[in-house]
């Protein structure tokens, strides 16, 4: 009988070495592939790529600085906009709503991640541009005017709004995945903790301490949603692809650039410019992923060791 | 107990055996359908694939769906996809005809796998439209003037160059965004080929192109023909161009542009169809074309054909009969519904013209049509 367990178990090994092994071949073969289809750019412009500012695909010039600015930018407005929001909806919901106001807008919450994001690019248009070019823009301009970053034409199309539209598209993706983490925070911590004299507020903060490696994993999460989005933002953002230090200017991101173009690019340099950018969003992804952990990790090992002291 | 392991097992093996049959059938999928695409048909129904252009796609539909009726053993699909996709289905052969609003360059042309027939099916045309709130008769505009808002040179609607043509409309005090399409499109080259035509400056910065070099700074792009509308009828005081056909599905107002004679001209069909008439003289032998810009009086300067891409030599014989009946049927039947869908039908010169392209067509050294 033990015998059969032992093969079993090993069976059992195999299945999940190779279920785990698909996941880096599939990255291995895709960045395999996306080189070796992007070689005639890497070859014409090496380096150059990266940090050319034309993008003339008429003239054959491809820089791809002005992507990898917009694409960074407007997914660091959407996290800054975004996480304090979303910490408040989990943080509400779980700590303090009664179960009749949390059910109904954990609902809600729940029901925005599922629009598709092309209708979030149409309320964009319609709504969110003429809001920013009416409202906010100008109050920007009036208040905070002295800073670059609010300066120059407000049409109401360009970065800040595509940053808004990807934070209101993750908010609840970050809320969900945030409320799930502290819903797993065990109950008798608060209890110890109120039980101790504590405020809600400081009962909050020690669930925010343990739940921080979770935290953390939903901001990564919401980030990486906001570096690939494509259509909504593709909608307000301008795509015009320059790089500008104010937010009211347009811009262009890698995901808009890939998908307004792909299915049009005839030339073989063209394409596989197009290519190589998608190699590089994949880099950016991983490399803003990877100092996102980091920085946050070394954020919650501080909090840690201070709680322990 | 033992069962209990076995039954695991057995799980962990149909589990095993699923995921293999399942990933060598996902594996096979594209090469069974590609199988289908260009396989001999036979007898019974024959369907042929179709892939290009946005432009002509509610024609091509309305076509494909009445042609279905008359013959309905014959399946037509039409994918938009774009013109630049259309031409690369041709040359590919993932698709049986190709549809563009450009014609192909001659580069492209050697690389097809034989001789590639242009048929005309339609004209079109591309306009300027605004978003001026107290301007209620039609802008007027020259190529001069467009080119230079698209240029960054003008930069606010009560500039001089364009009160010289609008003596009578007030225009505000107000900075003009442009709007072109971000995506590469037909309707940008063909705007950016009447610019090309009459403005030396702009042939020179930004060129006449699928997706031609804007000037960074001015303006913003929007996707798709929707994207364009979206954004100028949200935007104060933005300027944009789209296709003749969505403008009016849409009632978007649209300026008069100056033509080569002179006069401003209505986007509309009669002007289009007049651009097509002053042109049939000038039509090449391959029937690759260009007219915007054109000769005559009330010509529209800013039209153009878009035409269907097929081999001269079909692979097929059965499937490349259908195709030269129904593209016959498209050029003299077809023509009666392009009124109500806002495109101008082909002159009658140019139709005995495509008539024998088709007539030219041929498979395996036989014509296909009598």
């Amino acid at each position: 009988m033990s015998q059969t367990g032992t093969v079993g178990d090993k069976v059992f090994r195999v299945i999940l070495f190779i279920t785990a092994a698909i996941i880096l071949l599939i990255v291995a073969v895709m960045i395999f592939m996306m080189v070796l289809n992007s070689m005639p750019t890497i070859r014409q412009f090496g380096f150059g790529f990266l940090t050319g500012r034309e993008w003339k695909p008429a003239l054959s010039e491809f820089g791809a600085l002005p992507f990898i600015y917009g694409t960074i930018v407007s997914s660091l407005i959407a996290l800054i906009i975004s996480v304090p929001i979303s910490l408040g909806i989990a943080i509400f919901l779980v700590e303090q709503a009664p179960k009749k106001i949390a059910t109904p807008i954990a609902f809600m919450v729940e029901l925005l991640a599922a629009i598709p994001s092309v209708v979030y690019g149409l309320w964009g248009i319609f709504v969110l541009a003429p809001f920013v070019r009416n409202y906010l823009g100008v109050f920007l301009e009036n208040y905070l005017g002295w800073l670059p970053l609010f300066q120059g034409r407000l049409t109401g199309i360009g970065m800040l709004t595509g940053g808004i539209i990807l934070a209101l598209m993750i908010t609840p993706i970050i809320t969900a995945v945030v409320r799930d983490v502290f819903e797993a925070v065990p109950t008798t911590q608060r209890e110890a903790a109120l039980a101790l004299g504590a405020t809600k507020w400081e009962t909050t903060q020690i669930v925010l301490g343990n739940a921080s490696s979770g935290i953390a994993g939903a901001v990564v999460l919401g980030l990486g949603r906001a570096l690939g989005e494509t259509m909504a933002v593709t909608m307000v953002i301008g795509n015009s692809p320059q790089i500008s230090a104010s937010l009211f200017e347009p811009a262009y991101t890698i995901a808009s650039v890939l998908a307004a173009n792909f299915a049009e690019a005839t030339d073989r340099l063209y394409l596989s410019a197009l290519i190589e950018i998608g190699l590089v969003l994949f880099l950016v992804t991983f490399v803003v992923n990877a100092l996102a952990k980091l920085l946050i990790l070394s954020v919650t090992r501080g909090r840690a060791s201070a709680k322990h002291t | 107990m033992s069962t209990k392991y076995s039954s695991g097992k057995k799980i962990i093996f149909v589990f095993l055996i699923f995921t293999v049959v399942c990933g060598l059938a996902c594996s096979q999928q594209p090469i069974g359908q590609s199988n289908n695409l260009t396989g001999s048909s036979g007898s019974g129904t024959v369907s042929l694939l179709g892939k290009g252009a946005s432009f002509p796609d509610p024609i091509y539909k309305k076509w494909v769906s009445e042609y279905g009726k008359v013959n309905p053993n014959i399946r037509i699909d039409y994918q938009s996809v774009g013109s630049g996709a259309g031409q690369k289905a041709l040359l590919d052969k993932t698709a049986d005809f190709g549809a563009s609003d450009e014609a192909m360059s001659d580069e492209d042309l050697k690389k097809g796998d034989g001789e590639i027939l242009h048929i005309p099916t339609v004209l079109g045309a591309v306009v300027i439209t605004y978003n001026l709130a107290d301007v209620k008769e039609p802008l007027k505009l020259s190529a001069e003037t467009i080119s230079d808002i698209y240029l960054g040179n003008i930069k606010k609607w009560n500039d001089e160059r364009i009160k010289k043509d609008n003596p009578n409309l007030t225009l505000p005090d107000t900075d003009i965004l442009p709007v072109y399409r971000a995506d590469s499109s037909g309707t940008s080259a063909v705007f950016t080929d009447f610019l090309s035509k009459t403005v030396p400056a702009w042939k020179e910065k930004v060129g006449a192109n699928k997706q031609p070099s804007w000037i960074t700074g001015v303006g913003t792009g929007a996707p798709r023909n929707d994207g364009v509308m979206g954004q100028v009828k949200q935007t104060p005081n933005s300027i944009g161009y789209v296709e003749l056909t969505f403008a009016k599905a849409n009632n978007l107002p649209t300026a008069q542009i100056k033509n080569k004679a002179g006069n401003f001209v209505e986007a509309s069909l009669e002007g289009v169809s007049a651009a097509a008439a002053s042109s049939v003289g000038q039509m090449p032998e391959d029937l690759r074309v260009q007219i915007t810009n054109a000769e005559g009086e009330n010509a529209y300067p800013i039209a153009s054909y878009t035409y269907i891409l097929v081999y001269k030599n079909q692979p097929d014989a059965g499937k490349g009969k259908t195709l030269a009946d129904f593209l016959w049927w498209a050029i003299h039947d077809g023509e009666k519904f392009t009124k109500d869908l806002h495109y101008a039908p082909l002159p009658t010169e140019i139709v005995k013209k495509a008539e024998a392209k088709i007539n030219s067509m041929t498979a395996g050294g036989k014509p296909l049509r009598q």
